[in-house]
């Protein structure tokens, strides 16, 4: 399979996945869910790989641990985030961030 | 023009704000090397912002299409839950109107419904439609703006683009960092998938925080208030 392919397999497959476990939330049976320690962990997952979705997007290149303009930029997404200002907002300050640092040639 | 009810205001606000973050999701999309095509068939298929971003931030880390399938699912798995908690409201359903309703069961349309007064199901009810819908059809109109601007600028990281992935990262995990016990999670996630960055595949490293997620909720909380929402 090309590699256009195989992603195209891979949108159809994860769009199915998260179907798949929408569908389950409706139809199963309401006490197989209500175990604590199953919530906690779900409830958790989400934490856990926005967390780690956001250190490696901030701070690395390829395989390394990498410190540029990003570190800026997600510096004041996280005070705009802390003044709670509307997520479009953040986004698009972050990037005018890092984008006007590496105009001056920083990072 | 008759004024709209309480949950339908609701609806129609939180699907403007989050439709408009969808031209993020397309250029970013755009940026990691899916087509405009791909970037739609997201929008369309998974339909759940934050496995969205998860799918396309994991192909532009340079992961494979497998680690983009499964980081994208695992974090999607929370709207498996969202189906559980809109039982008293949403069920019975079966065919197609329980194929859409599962297909429109995000983060927003479950917060609007559950915002309405608990013994008011027919408000409940016309939060989760409408919001679902106005998500769903905002969500897939923008995204095709950002995947077209996104196609015309060249270089992302000049265009700041990298980093907007990152605080678009940060700001899907910052409402849910209320509690001691989650703080603790994302800075142990986070601090993790760095240690590990060099040593595994692309993708890898931000599955294994799942890991932390499941040790931390598998001990007993101390106290009750322990316990997120």
């Amino acid at each position: 399979m090309s590699s256009y392919a195989l992603m195209w397999a891979a949108i159809v497959a994860a769009g199915l996945l998260a179907w798949l476990t929408k569908l389950a939330g409706h139809t199963v049976p309401e006490r197989w869910l209500e175990n604590p320690r199953v919530h906690r962990i779900a409830v958790f997952v989400t934490v856990a790989l926005l967390g780690a979705l956001f250190a490696v997007q901030a701070f690395t290149s390829g395989s390394s641990i990498v410190l540029d303009a990003r570190v800026a930029a997600v510096a004041v997404a996280a005070v705009l985030l802390w003044r709670r200002a509307p997520f479009i907002v953040v986004v698009f300050a972050a990037a005018a961030v890092a984008a006007g640092l590496r105009l001056l040639g920083w990072g | 023009m008759p004024r709209l009810d309480r949950p339908r205001q609701q609806a129609l606000s939180v699907s403007i704000a989050t439709g408009a973050y969808a031209v993020s999701f397309g250029a970013l999309s755009v940026a990691a090397g899916l087509d405009i095509w791909q970037t739609m068939a997201l929008s369309l298929l998974v339909f759940s912002g934050g496995s969205q971003f998860a799918f396309v931030g994991v192909i532009g880390a340079g992961g494979s299409p497998g680690a983009a399938i499964a980081t994208s699912t695992v974090l999607g798995l929370r709207n498996g839950f969202y189906g559980v908690g809109l039982a008293p409201v949403m069920r019975p359903m079966r065919g197609l109107r329980l194929a859409w309703a599962s297909q429109v069961t995000i983060d927003e349309s479950t917060a609007v419904a559950l915002a309405q007064p608990a013994e008011d199901l027919e408000a409940r009810r016309a939060g989760f439609w409408w919001t679902g819908v106005g998500v769903f059809v905002l969500w897939n109109a923008i995204t095709v703006v950002g995947a077209v601007l996104g196609s015309r600028i060249g270089d992302p990281a000049q265009w700041g683009l990298d980093a907007a992935a990152a605080a678009a990262f940060l700001g899907l995990l910052w409402p849910r960092l209320a509690t001691r016990p989650a703080q603790a999670v994302a800075a142990a996630s986070a601090v993790l998938a760095l240690a590990l960055t060099p040593v595994l595949p692309a993708g890898l490293p931000i599955l294994a925080a799942a890991l932390v997620a499941i040790v931390a909720g598998w001990r007993a909380p101390r106290t009750a208030d322990e316990v997120p929402e």
